[in-house]
């Protein structure tokens, strides 16, 4: 009570004491007030905006095949769940879950790879002083620029040849190669910046290098390491190129690759199962992102990582 | 890189201490220990770099060779590669419309898409910036579409607004704009592929917004002070304090933009229609090399995608200098 009184009484006399006679407080909080206000609002209808393609998906998803192009407004007339049940059995003679699988197969091995190629290679960068070491640093940084389109054909025709196309091994290889120079640069990067006294100590201990890497900086570095698999994980959901050069049958194909069914054989005959299966093969990323979205958000902020 | 510097500065400095307090340190850490330690260090580094030299070498270097190599050959993926000089590259430029086309709609996209998309991520950064509280929202709101931009979903759901009587075209009859579906249309179709990418402003919003919480505030105090407006201190303390931000955003959001794909692809159903528009480099690209078969030509396409791309990363470092400040304390 009289710490507030007292408080109450500092801010009188400060405004009684206010340089600009003109100004009366009042006005100045409530000026204040309103371009808060103006601020919240600007931003709430680029949020609407910027959602309105997702809201309208979701929602869509509910509505029955005749009133696309039909019911001009975003909510159904008759809401139905047919969709689903359409989507969920399949396409192609191939069910739903299959897709579903294949997709998950890929995104969780892709992460595997990606992060323990990425962070063995990153030690060395970081931590390693060996000949050679400028030169295959600055290749590194090189290829994060290269275009991947420079190496599909010549990397199809490898494959090709020993006979892996129609096979995961194309898309989950390059992972464990850490072909993401992306993810190498990051954690990198992360690397450098931890103290290094705790590898001296482990050193003059008599630990080697392998022991240092696994038993002090995979422990150090977890956070960026959390990063790249989120992000391994997402980028493999929603690769597209990579499955449709090397996947030709229907039970090979991921969620991206089915979604094109649909697209091309009912995209006039049945919109609602195509949205609707659109949304399904969303949903597993945007549960991801509101349960990681700070984590994703900072890792973008603080790295400098594209979506 | 200025870490590595320092780095190799301090192991020359320690052989000459290293002579002086010899005879204190242990035996491992004395000068021939010292020299197998760096053999070591160097098989260690090595060995941990196997994966990543295989990966560069197997799957990027020497590839890159080959299509190199392929881009002036006539090879389908049966019979072998026949030489036959610069034909492909000389095709390309002269004798190929459809390539000329494809590379005229993929400069189009990537040069006026991306500033675009950039002014969008600086504009709302800016706004972010002017609050912290309740911004951690809509900064995660914003950064959503980046995730999932350029994913078939997505660009199934932009064929379904943009399409006749979809609900891009029904807002706009509702306002009296009667376009039609932007999908069928041949000039509506690069507009719709750029808000596309516009749209997915967020990644570049979210690293603006983290560059802007860096600037000193004594600056824009310092400005005000001076009798600078708003619009000058912008200009004279947030451009230049947040170059090296728009820098890293503008070449990689460059990059980017020339490779993609997904969403063109399924857009036009594979087609790179209507009358070419949506048919970018990397579409055509596939569609040759895949559809057709057309190997030898296709890596001559992926090779003057390589060039023009490493072209715009020269220009943009070339004039880096002129635009772009560093604050010398940290860099």
């Amino acid at each position: 009570m009289t710490i507030s009184s007292s408080q109450n009484a500092l801010v009188q006399i400060e405004n009684q004491v206010d340089p600009d006679p003109k100004v009366a407080p009042r006005r100045r909080i409530t000026r204040k007030t309103w371009q808060t206000v103006v601020w919240f609002v600007a931003l709430l209808v680029i949020t609407a905006v910027v959602l309105y393609p997702l809201i309208w998906l979701f929602v869509s998803t509910f509505k029955p095949n005749s009133e696309f192009g039909q019911n001009q407004g975003l909510i159904p007339q008759s809401p139905t769940l047919d969709n689903y049940a359409k989507v969920m059995e399949g396409i192609a003679g191939v069910p739903m879950g299959q897709f579903f699988w294949n997709s998950f197969v890929l995104a969780a091995l892709s992460v595997i790879g990606t992060v323990l190629s990425s962070a063995l290679a990153a030690y060395a960068f970081a931590r390693l002083q060996f000949k050679g070491l400028g030169i295959l640093f600055a290749a590194m940084i090189g290829t994060l620029l290269l275009p991947f389109h420079v190496v599909i054909i010549p990397q199809y025709i490898l494959f090709n040849n020993l006979g892996l196309v129609d096979t995961f091994v194309p898309l989950i290889l390059p992972k464990f190669l850490a072909t993401e120079a992306f993810f190498v640069f990051l954690l990198v990067q992360f690397i450098r910046q931890m103290p290094r006294d705790m590898d001296e100590a482990a050193k003059i201990d008599g630990a080697g290098h392998l022991r240092v890497f696994w038993s002090i900086i995979l422990p150090l570095i977890k956070p960026a390491l959390i990063t790249c698999a989120i992000f391994s994980f997402i980028w493999a959901w929603n690769d597209f190129l990579g499955p449709l050069l090397y996947l030709t049958s229907p039970e090979n194909y991921p969620l991206p690759i089915a979604l094109r069914l649909y697209n091309d054989q009912s995209s006039t005959s049945d919109y609602g199962a195509t949205v609707t299966a659109s949304f399904v093969a969303l949903l597993p990323i945007l549960l991801f992102f509101i349960v990681f979205q700070r984590f994703l958000v900072d890792g973008v902020a603080t790295q400098g990582l594209k979506g | 890189m200025s870490t590595t510097a320092t780095r190799v500065i301090v192991t020359k400095e320690q052989p000459s201490k290293r002579r002086v307090m010899r005879k204190q340190r242990p035996e491992h850490l004395s000068r021939p220990g010292q020299r197998q330690r760096a053999r070591k260090e160097t098989v260690a580094g090595y060995a941990f770099l196997v994966p990543w030299l295989v990966g560069f070498f197997g799957l990027t270097l020497l590839p890159m060779g080959y299509s190199l190599y392929l881009s002036f050959t006539s090879y389908n993926i049966f019979a072998p590669p026949k030489w036959i000089g610069l034909d492909n590259y000389i095709r390309l430029f002269t004798n190929d419309p459809t390539f000329l086309q494809s590379a005229q709609i993929t400069l189009i996209y990537v040069l006026v898409g991306t500033p675009i998309t950039l002014l969008a991520a600086l504009g709302v950064a800016i706004l972010l910036n002017y609050r912290d509280k309740g911004a951690a929202f809509f900064r995660s709101a914003f950064y959503a579409p980046s995730l999932i931009g350029g994913s078939v979903s997505v660009a199934i759901v932009w064929r379904a607004m943009f399409s006749t009587d979809g609900p891009v075209d029904n807002g706009l009859t509702f306002f009296g704009i009667d376009l039609g579906g932007w999908i069928g249309q041949p000039s509506l179709i690069l507009p719709m592929m750029i808000l596309l990418s516009v749209w997915q402003f967020g990644a570049t919003m979210v690293i603006f917004l983290a560059g802007l919480k860096q600037v000193p505030k004594e600056l824009y105090e310092a400005a005000e002070m001076d009798g600078a407006n708003a619009w000058r201190r912008f200009r004279a303390v947030t451009i230049p304090m947040l170059s090296p931000v728009i820098f890293f955003n503008l070449l990689l959001g460059l990059i980017g933009a020339f490779q993609v794909f997904a969403s063109a692809y399924i857009i036009s159903n594979g087609s790179g229609g209507p009358a070419g528009m949506t048919n970018f480099i990397t579409v055509y690209l596939y569609k040759t090399g895949f559809s057709d078969g057309r190997m030898g030509y296709a890596a001559a396409i992926a090779w003057v995608l390589l060039v023009v791309v490493a072209i715009i990363a020269f220009i943009l470092f070339r004039t880096q200098k002129s635009w772009v400040h560093y604050s010398g304390d940290n860099r």
